[in-house]
């Protein structure tokens, strides 16, 4: 089984993309499912996570995200962008407070600004080295604008 | 200027570890290319057309001369002993070796240097006006707001991996030496009816394909509120900018898209959802930028006749190439790059030193990179330009053409860039070759010509005076010349352009003919570009392709 990185630490994937494993106890549907979906899919006993893709709208979260124990966060590569704003959102402003997962094609050189933006879990490709990629939280010890740090990084800023 | 805490050393040494890392594993094949290359293009390499180039970050254009030694020391010890600088008020330098970055990044760190998000689609250097802090005209330095404004874009979480390259700049003058006007963000400081200070606000400007002016959006933000005011900004653009088509990404198209009005709106919900937890600069942290611009240790001079007595050449270098300093005694000169001997911009290992020496004894150790590819010494003694004079003359920094035609800015051009269609130096050759005398160039007053070799406009041609832009035309270099472009203050507009392309070989004559109708309308002491504005470009058109359809 993948395992993914949680809090700076290697632990077991509990979750199925519903593309992987539509019966799997805890599964992680595409927004446009959920809003289709919604009834059902809380009805079904399972744990419900909701995939955003890079163009979908965070608003659609926005009553949901404090009640959803996961919200992953699709990422096409290194360009795509849109992500951090969404992780911001559904933070700061939605009050999201369960696990917020990076899906798609991420990499080592990403982790750090992520955990900046509130994310707190990564799901790295398939051989990618965890143990490597764990290295990526201490890239920086220092930074000059406030984040949303769920995950625990040492990082020193001025006062002020 | 700025001197680095602990904080601002440890970002940029954190981050050249980083980089050396990146390099090591995409040279043992870990780290493919294409994941790679957006992570190099954040620290300022590019892969050009016979190797790879570097572009230095000068934030707002300030460097010590202890930095300008260190351009001279890379320069020799990591290219072909020379560098070249730009429109961003940057250094690129054009022959590194990919391997060997890490380590000219490391040396870059040891003086308060850094390449940080010199290109990517993210943002970029801050620029500012070249006469901050001693302007006349000034209404308060900008260069603390670029400072607060750099820190806070260095390494931002939220906004590294935008649609497209985002450039913002900052005027404390309405002169407006800094272009704010074609900037995806523009600051202008301001007071409002109680003396406040504070800073208009203007988005969607920039050129490149669709070139076009950045509009108001906000009259008056406060200075706490600046990040908060940014932020909002660039969070609306990261969610809402195009990323499907790379030639409509940067935030202009948003504001197009959307009408200036309904951006502001978008702007202002985004800001009003943010401000419980959006940065607020303190009035510590302001006081603790400020205290680092505070004014030099002026002597207390006379103003004084330097020129009486002194021969032709050094009237008209103090003519041209020095400029009106607030404090008595004191002026700022222009250190001309643009020798016919060399590419404009263009400056050596030899002449970083020197230059350095200068700015040491002469300017406080203070010197500014202009976004027309000059340097200026900003706060030099009025009784020591006569030897600052001799002294640039000997390296051959003292062409007296500063804001004349061939005071032009170039992008390198096909020579070396990968993007380009056509060459630019060339060009700027047979100019200078043509326009050798200074007479005329005078008679002809203030031009401000500008040349990129693609419509990426690297070269700002879209507002030059006169802008040339070279095209592709089934492989073969032609030129499109535009003329009433302006980069500054109210005046900045777009060119139009003339007609046809032409040849290389004709823009020499092209231009004169231009001059000829120039001289012929011109009322009183008019500009080119203000006779250009008033009669519109008919006559000039007809004057340009007079001679091409005779010979036709």
């Amino acid at each position: 089984m993948r395992k993914l990185i949680k809090q700076r630490e290697i632990v077991e994937n509990t979750w199925r993309h519903v593309e992987e494993d539509p019966n799997a106890s805890a599964i992680i549907v595409p927004l446009a499912q959920w809003l289709t979906e919604r009834e059902a899919l809380l009805a079904s006993g399972k744990q419900i996570g909701v995939k955003l893709m890079p163009a979908d709208k965070v608003e659609a979260l926005k009553d949901d995200a404090a009640k959803l124990p996961l919200i992953a966060l699709h990422f096409g590569g290194l360009g795509e962008g849109r992500g951090y704003s969404q992780a911001h959102i559904l933070r700061r402003r939605y009050g999201f407070t369960g696990e917020l997962r990076a899906v798609g094609k991420v990499q080592r050189d990403q982790l750090f600004v992520m955990a900046r933006c509130g994310i707190d879990a990564y799901e790295l490709p398939e051989g990618a080295d965890l143990n490597v990629a764990l290295t990526a939280f201490d890239d920086y010890t220092v930074a000059y604008q406030p984040g949303i740090d769920t995950v625990a990084l040492h990082l020193r800023r001025r006062a002020g | 200027m700025y001197k680095y805490d602990q904080i601002d050393q440890q970002i940029v040494t954190q981050r050249v570890a980083q980089y050396r890392d990146q390099t090591q594993r995409f040279l043992a094949g870990t780290l493919a290319d294409e994941d790679f290359r957006a992570l190099r293009l954040r620290n300022g390499l590019y892969i050009q057309r016979f190797a790879p180039m570097l572009r230095v970050s000068i934030p707002y254009g300030l460097l010590s001369s202890a930095q300008v030694r260190m351009f001279a020391r890379i320069a020799r010890e990591y290219d072909k002993g020379f560098g070249h600088f730009t429109t961003r008020q940057n250094i690129q330098y054009n022959w590194p070796e990919l391997a060997k970055v890490p380590d000219i990044l490391e040396l870059l760190a040891s003086v308060e240097m850094h390449a940080i998000q010199t290109s990517g689609n993210c943002i970029r250097n801050v620029t500012s006006d070249p006469l901050s802090g001693v302007a006349r005209d000034e209404i308060e330095d900008p260069r603390p707001w670029c400072e607060l404004v750099r820190q806070w874009a260095t390494v931002h979480p939220e906004f590294n991996f935008l649609p497209r390259k985002f450039k913002i700049a900052i005027t404390g003058s309405t002169a407006d030496r800094a272009a704010v006007r074609v900037h995806d963000i523009g600051l202008i400081i301001k007071h409002n009816a109680a003396g406040e200070m504070g800073f208009e606000v203007l988005v969607g400007g920039g050129l490149g394909r669709a070139p076009s002016i950045g509009q108001t959006i906000y009259d008056f933000v406060t200075p706490h509120d600046l990040l908060g005011c940014l932020e909002a900004i660039l969070r609306v653009y990261n969610l809402e900018g195009r990323r499907d088509n790379i030639h409509k990404a940067r935030i202009k198209f948003v504001v197009k898209a959307n009408g200036v009005e309904k951006f502001r709106e978008m702007v202002d919900a985004e800001w009003a959802a943010s401000k419980s937890y959006a940065p607020v600069l303190s009035d510590a942290e302001i006081a603790r930028v400020k205290s680092y611009f505070a004014p030099p240790a002026y002597e207390k001079l006379p103003d004084s006749d330097v020129v009486t007595g002194k021969g032709n050449d050094f009237r008209r270098w103090y003519q041209q190439n020095t400029r009106p300093h607030k404090v008595p005694g004191y002026r700022a000169v222009v250190v001309s790059l643009k020798s016919i001997k060399r590419p404009p911009g263009d400056i050596t290992d030899a002449q970083l030193d020197a230059v350095a020496d200068i700015t040491q004894r002469y300017s406080f150790n203070e010197i500014r990179a202009t976004h027309d590819q000059n340097l200026v010494l900003a706060d030099v003694r009025q009784q020591d330009l006569y030897t600052v004079w001799q002294e640039l003359t000997r390296i051959d920094l003292a062409t007296p053409n500063v804001g004349t035609l061939t005071d032009m800015i170039a992008c390198p051009g096909l020579d070396l860039c990968s993007l380009a269609n056509a060459r630019t130096y060339t060009v700027v050759d047979l100019i200078n070759e043509r326009f050798d005398d200074l007479d005329y160039l005078y008679d002809l007053g203030e031009i401000q010509l500008k040349m990129s070799g693609c419509m990426n406009a690297c070269g700002h041609h879209h507002v030059g005076h006169i802008g040339i832009l070279g095209v592709d035309k089934s492989g073969e270099e032609w030129y499109q010349v535009t003329i009433g472009g302006s980069p500054n203050g109210k005046d900045a507009d777009l060119g139009s352009v003339i007609g046809r392309s032409f040849k290389q070989e004709e823009i020499p004559d092209v231009l004169e003919r231009l001059f000829r109708v120039y001289l012929e309308l011109r009322q009183e002491d008019e500009r080119f570009v203000d006779t250009v504005r008033r009669t519109g470009i008919a006559p000039f058109k007809a004057g340009a392709y007079a001679q091409a359809n005779q010979a036709a």
